[in-house]
């Protein structure tokens, strides 16, 4: 089995002044979002602007991308090809419209997607002495069985780590959530375990009638839930949208089959990009659950059989291929995905991906250099910043596939 | 498509026919979320199927709230898993006793068509998604014979009707080799509380028992060759093969 590389996933501590220094708002905290699953993204809360690490200080200055929300009908796609001469042009990035996605594989790839619809995942609760608090839930509910991270009182308008401590609780504490009764089965700093004892129709019929999706400090109006679901949205799994997924729409992926093109899906639980606690930042991603259908193995057997790429949508379709696929054998089933990926990291099944769109300095950017040079995608975003694409998390994406 | 051990949702299903195809998809092996907008009859039916040893899940919802379909589609799957099979049977007739369409307020039509026509397009929206990208699923829409005959005072009803007949008929060409079959079946005339609200003098003893017509639509779900996606089934025609 390849170890995974440690990496580094947020900003250090000890440079957080320095990377809020560069950032252009002067005030600025740095939040690990975005579709990001098997990396941390590092954006202003409240600009939604890309930051820098404070690691990379000495890299060529950055392109600045522009940081607002495209329709998902409107996507445009930045396309890198990491191999061949980069001298002809066929290895130049190029723009196209995400919508061109079926003339710009080949028949015989397959895309994947995460079908994980987005929960409701910030809760409002309150103690048994009456103190407000916030759950966000890191991942699947099952069998009433809570999990999540606890924060103080406020909303998502507060930047993460600017929000108080949550109460005090402990283990066996009864609070309340969304209105329901539970108990603290088990507390590590802010995560937290709760279990809903009773009827679950009701656990459900509470989550949703209370729930609101996780928003952070760069938009203040609140998101419907329809606005963070993907055109194929299933179980309710994600903590956090998987974005990359936004722009597919059924005209594409009925255009892919068309063309040739399979399209599979599997289900990635995909949690928190941040929590305002550096501790618990520097962990992320946690361990998350995913199932990937026998279908899907299949077709990524056929696939590869017949010299095809498999093109993952969103790193959490990277993260659950590549941790089923650790031991060199890709099985159907369900699993916790807990390797992490980073620029050392070498794909065993997935060959490209498409993504949003990510800096020099930006965690995920060394995620996508797993799939491609650093100076290929720094081209790419010369280009995108060029033609006015947006690096926001319901932004532009790129497309990253090998010739 | 085989109901043993699928995920369904069926709406309207307190009472009537909704009720009988919830209970007898239950009793054939799926795990049914059930979708009507009131708690009480809801949990009862729940609680019967659970007593006969089905799964089955309440959800308390509107159909004809914008806001409830993500609700209702989020908690189905929670409970039940992906759905395979969307049965859309909640539906208004609109002010009873039914009224001539030029009596008819233009809000009354409006509601009409919301709770019949715009809710279950909306409902279909988030669950056939799941169902093409993973090729399998039956969504069925219950249509009316006043779809077809142009009734006096059926109006808002009607149009309702033979909209949702046309909305099945364009998802099932659209979603034509996805796996997603699309259905609308006239149930025929059935010995139901929206029947006496439309027909108060009725003769009941001439009305089909909702638990035969169910029957009939179960089979159609699992037929696959005899009830094509795209097709309008009309229920007393269907022959039960064994």
């Amino acid at each position: 089995m390849m170890a995974a590389r440690v990496h580094r996933y947020a900003v250090p501590p000890s440079r957080r002044d320095e990377a809020h220094a560069v950032g252009s708002g002067g005030a600025g905290g740095v939040l690990r979002t975005g579709e990001a699953r098997g990396v941390a993204r590092d954006v202003d809360e409240v600009t939604g602007a890309v930051r820098r690490g404070g690691e990379v200080a000495d890299e060529a200055p950055e392109v600045v991308l522009r940081t607002d929300e495209v329709s998902r009908h409107a996507v445009r796609l930045v396309i890198v090809t990491p191999g061949g001469d980069p001298g002809i042009d066929a290895a130049l990035p190029r723009i196209e419209p995400f919508a061109a996605l079926p003339r710009l594989l080949r028949a015989g790839d397959l895309v994947v997607v995460n079908d994980a619809a987005t929960l409701p995942a910030s809760l409002a609760g309150r103690t048994a002495e009456g103190s407000v608090f916030e759950l966000r839930l890191s991942g699947p509910v099952e069998a009433g069985r809570l999990f999540g991270v606890l924060f103080g009182p406020g909303d998502h308008r507060t930047r993460t780590e600017h929000r108080p401590p949550p109460p005090r609780v402990q283990e066996g504490d009864r609070v309340t959530i969304a209105g329901m009764a539970a108990t603290v089965v088990s507390l590590a700093g802010r995560r937290v375990e709760l279990v809903v004892r009773g009827d679950q129709d009701a656990l459900w019929q509470a989550l949703y009638d209370g729930g609101v999706p996780v928003q952070y400090a760069h938009r203040s109006d609140r998101l419907p839930l329809w606005s963070v679901q993907t055109a194929y949205a299933g179980r309710p799994w994600a903590a956090e949208m998987p974005s990359a997924g936004r722009p597919l729409t059924w005209d594409t992926v009925l255009g892919l089959r068309r063309a040739g093109i399979a399209v599979a899906s599997l289900t990635h639980a995909a949690g928190l990009s941040s929590t305002g606690d550096d501790a618990l930042d520097r962990a992320l991603p946690w361990p998350e659950r995913y199932e990937i259908p026998r279908r899907t193995v299949a077709a990524i057997g056929e696939t590869r059989a017949r010299g095809g790429r498999v093109i993952a949508v969103g790193t959490s379709v990277v993260r659950a291929l590549e941790a089923a696929g650790q031991d060199g054998e890709l099985r159907a089933g369900s699993g916790i995905a807990t390797l992490r990926l980073d620029v050392g990291y070498r794909p065993r099944i997935v060959s490209g991906l498409v993504s949003g769109l990510h800096v020099p300095g930006e965690s995920h950017f060394e995620l996508l250099s797993a799939f491609a040079p650093a100076d290929r995608l720094r081209r790419a975003n010369v280009l995108a910043a060029q033609h006015g694409l947006s690096s926001h998390e319901l932004g532009d994406a790129c497309l990253i596939a090998p010739a | 498509m085989k109901i043993q051990g699928q995920g369904a949702l069926v709406t309207g299903a307190s009472r009537g026919l909704g009720r009988a195809l919830a209970e007898q998809l239950a009793a054939k092996g799926a795990r049914v979320a059930l979708v009507a907008r009131e708690a009480g009859p809801l949990r009862d039916v729940v609680a019967g199927i659970r007593a006969r040893g089905g799964e089955a899940h309440a959800i308390t919802g509107d159909i004809a709230a914008k806001q409830a379909i993500h609700a209702i589609a989020g908690q189905a799957q929670g409970l039940v898993g992906e759905i395979a099979i969307a049965i859309h049977n909640a539906s208004t007739l609109g002010p009873t006793p039914l009224r001539l369409l030029l009596d008819t307020e233009c809000e009354d039509l409006a509601a009409v068509l919301e709770t019949n026509l715009v809710g279950p397009f909306r409902l279909t929206k988030v669950l056939a998604g799941a169902m093409a990208i993973r090729g399998a699923g039956v969504i069925v829409h219950v249509s009316s014979d006043a779809a077809v005959e142009p009734y006096p005072r059926w109006g808002a009803y009607g149009v309702s009707k033979a909209a949702q007949d046309h909305l099945s008929k364009i998802l099932a060409a659209e979603l034509d080799g996805t796996g997603v079959r699309v259905l609308a079946v006239d149930p025929g005339e059935m010995d139901t509380v929206m029947h006496a609200a439309a027909v108060p003098d009725a003769d009941r003893a001439t009305l089909a028992r909702p638990t035969d017509v169910a029957a009939r639509i179960v089979h159609m779900i699992e037929d696959d060759v005899r009830a094509p996606s795209g097709a309008r089934l009309v229920a007393p025609r269907w022959e039960l093969a064994t």
